[in-house]
């Protein structure tokens, strides 16, 4: 039950976050320590001003 | 495989879908065939579920396995292209929401609202047809071509299948429609606001609540979004709570009455401040707010309607049928599809499905639910609008969406007129209604969102009950629709610029700089006078500007729609699947008709702009003033607008012809060929990739 009940959240969050534009931070954090170890990994704050800026750079992306 | 393993149903799963059906098809029944006493509307709703249900099982299966014939065992962009930031693999649910919150948006709201004219069956059943047959298999079919195409954009696959030229063109028609979107939605919110100062004052205060939002996630507590999007809500809570005290002090009341010229203007100044500054302050958090909102509030609508299970006030079939209606003009055949696009079949979702979603998806056994099953929620929204607005009583609702030339602008001829038209209402309850929600008058408040806002209002007002209550939803539900129409102005603005810059850059190469401020400025202006042009026109039209410019967009969206479908039609043949050619080349012909008489009608004919411009400038020449127009110069401004409406319907149809020729061209090669030619990336087995 708790396991569910945490699953949904993490569900319920993610999606929320992305609908915004910011993906998962873990992820991208896990992508690049496999694929780009050489690189400094970026503070949450960071990661999430990049998405800002990202995110209106143009492109649809919405509907009427 | 995925084919012959589909084929082995169980017993029981099959007894499930037959008693789905038989369900489906009498709750279908009775809304159909029961006439002369209202019905309850779940009845239309429990015969929607099951036909999207119905749909989405063997339809949408349909589409997968033998016109798209996605493959679970493919390695789609998200694994090849994977750089943990844009193309990442995520949960198929997470992908369905963020897609879904990318395709709602005001346009399910409005149409539905606006076509209840001619009552609510056949609203509903293009609708649940529509959906099915063309919009989720538009959806549906650009985003499987777009997950075998490295998830490049609509245009980009449009040049690639047929040609550059086709590209440029199609193009050209996506930056058009976005303004008239953005003019016709900015136009929803004026109507929405004009003479209320509850209503204004709430909208207005969304702009220092989104600055105090976007210096807290900057600086204070850098990428909260989900608190300080609660805190956000409560204040706007409380300034829904606090509207009601400016409404009752005349002092504050007059500092936020505007008439619909100078709310146009405010649009319009707020527009170009809102594209320049930086994102993170007004833009960003604004669309978080009206994000969460927007899903919250279709939930709430969702629940309203279960929960208060309303009696439909609205006759299945008005009179208005015939092309005489007072909220747009023109017959059930072509305006009703174009009335109703969002909701039914949608070009805008087109670009949606071939940005984003594809680079997301995980797996192309996924892209049904996300790309079918998404559009059927939309539609579910849609079908949720339409009861909202035919649970009214009907002489409220034509009060409401009627011009002020047809019914008067006293509650007494707008009684009277419409009491005429066979809905028999009294002066005192329209009254009684725009007391009730907190307003001045209901009377000409075209544009879906305050309809939607009084059903949605009385809904919640059944089953949660309190003095006053129902004035707070109505304000909720009006600011709720404003919120994220101005954020899509926003947005919109912005994308705009970037592509006048663009193009811009090819003329005088510094104006292509994003940072540079002359390039920003002048880009801008020029974007927001695109569509301030359209949002004033309405302002001033004659029939309140609903009535004429919703049938551009309708015409320009669905024809995107047609574009779109064009390319999945060509691309099925360049695959060599001839015999699945009607799947979206049936959908694109009928939208092509639609989009045409509907252009036709709009430039010859008794309710063409061309009609409109003659009859203010043959009494302009004998020097007469026709309302509302007060002088000569404003009966000028009407001609001209017609004419420029005119011009612009000439412009879609040419594109529309345009399109048609170049994908016939393309058709007619791809079946003289007898191999494959469309231009999909090479097979990569998803297992040699993944882990």
């Amino acid at each position: 039950m708790k396991a569910t009940l945490q699953a949904l959240r993490k569900w319920a969050v993610q999606t929320a976050r992305l609908c915004c534009g910011v993906p998962d931070y873990d992820v991208y954090l896990q992508h690049l320590r496999e694929h780009h170890p050489e690189r400094k990994l970026p503070s949450y704050e960071e990661f999430f001003r990049e998405r800002q800026e990202a995110r209106y750079k143009g492109g649809g992306g919405r509907c009427c | 495989m995925q084919a012959v393993t589909s084929r082995q149903t169980s017993p029981a799963s099959r007894i499930l879908w037959v008693a789905i059906a038989i369900v489906g098809a009498f709750c279908l029944g009775v809304v159909a065939l029961r006439r002369g006493e209202p019905i309850n509307a779940i009845w239309l709703v429990a015969a929607s579920i099951a036909i999207f249900v119905i749909g989405y099982r063997y339809y949408g299966k349909f589409v997968e396995h033998s016109v798209l014939r996605l493959d679970p065992t493919r390695a789609p962009p998200s694994v090849l292209r994977n750089d943990g930031l844009d193309y990442v693999p995520t949960d198929k649910w997470v992908v369905f929401g963020h897609h879904f919150a990318a395709i709602a948006g005001a346009g399910p709201l409005v149409g539905p609202v606006l076509a209840a004219q001619m009552g609510y069956l056949p609203g509903t059943i293009w609708i649940l047809f529509g959906v099915v047959f063309a919009g989720a298999v538009q959806d549906f079919m650009i985003l499987g071509l777009s997950l075998r195409r490295d998830a490049r954009s609509l245009g980009h696959m449009l040049r690639q299948e047929l040609g550059p030229l086709p590209g440029i063109v199609a193009m050209i028609g996506v930056l058009v429609l976005m303004m008239i979107v953005l003019a016709v939605l900015a136009l929803v919110v004026v109507k929405a606001l004009t003479h209320s100062p509850w209503g204004t004052f709430t909208v207005a205060c969304t702009i220092p609540i989104a600055l105090l939002m976007g210096g807290y996630l900057r600086w204070f507590r850098p990428g909260r979004i989900l608190e300080v999007s609660i805190i956000g809500l409560v204040l706007l809570l409380a300034s829904i709570w606090f509207g009601k005290i400016v409404y009752d002090t005349p002092a504050l009341a007059t500092l936020f009455d505007f008439d619909a010229k100078a709310l146009a203007w405010l649009l319009i100044a707020y527009g170009f401040c809102a594209s320049v500054l930086p994102v993170w302050l007004l833009l960003a958090p604004r669309d978080y707010l009206s994000t969460f909102l927007k899903i919250g509030t279709i939930a709430l609508l969702a629940l309203a309607i279960f929960l208060s299970a309303p009696m439909l006030q609205m006759p299945a079939v008005t009179k208005f049928i015939d092309g005489s209606g007072p909220v747009f003009s023109g017959n059930l055949f072509p305006f009703l599809f174009i009335t109703i696009a969002c909701g039914a079949v949608s070009g805008w979702h087109s670009i949606i499905a071939s940005g984003t979603t594809p680079k997301l998806l995980a797996n192309e056994g996924q892209a049904r639910l996300v790309g079918y099953g998404g559009m059927l929620m939309e539609a579910f929204v849609a079908i949720m609008a339409l009861v909202a607005a035919a649970s009214l009583h009907p002489g409220v609702y034509f009060a409401m969406n009627s011009p002020g030339a047809i019914i008067g602008t006293t509650v007494q001829d707008a009684a009277t007129t419409i009491s005429q038209w066979g809905f028999v209402v009294t002066p005192d309850e329209l009254i009684q209604t725009a007391k009730n929600i907190g307003e001045n008058t209901i009377l000409s408040r075209a544009g879906g969102a305050p309809t939607l806002a009084v059903g949605m209002a009385q809904l919640l007002h059944n089953i949660l009950p309190g003095g006053g209550m129902m004035a707070f939803w109505y304000h909720y539900a009006i600011l709720f629709e404003a919120l994220f129409i101005l954020t899509t102005v926003d947005a919109g603005t912005r994308v705009g610029r970037f592509m006048i810059q663009e193009i811009a850059g090819l003329i005088h190469k510094p104006l292509q700089e994003t940072a540079s401020w002359t390039g920003n400025l002048l880009a801008t202006a020029i974007c927001v006078f695109l569509w301030g042009y359209f949002l004033y026109q309405g302002a001033v039209d004659p029939l309140g500007g609903i009535n004429t410019l919703w049938p551009l967009f309708g015409i320009a969206n669905q024809m995107l729609a047609a574009i779109a479908l064009m390319l999945a039609t060509v691309v099925v043949v360049t695959l060599k699947r001839e015999r699945f050619v009607w799947v979206p080349g049936i959908p694109a012909l009928w939208l092509i008709v639609c989009t045409l008489t509907a252009g036709y009608e709009k430039l010859v004919g008794p309710i063409s702009f061309t009609a409109a411009a003659s009859k203010y400038s043959a009494a302009l020449q004998q020097g007469q003033l026709l309302a509302p127009a007060k002088s000569t110069a404003a009966m000028q401004q009407i001609v001209t607008n017609n004419y420029v409406d005119m011009a612009l319907t000439g412009l879609f149809m040419a594109l529309i012809v345009a399109m048609v020729l170049f994908s016939l061209r393309a058709l007619i090669k791809a079946w003289q060929t007898n191999h494959p030619t469309a231009h999909e990336e090479p097979y990569v087995a998803l297992s040699s990739v993944a882990g």
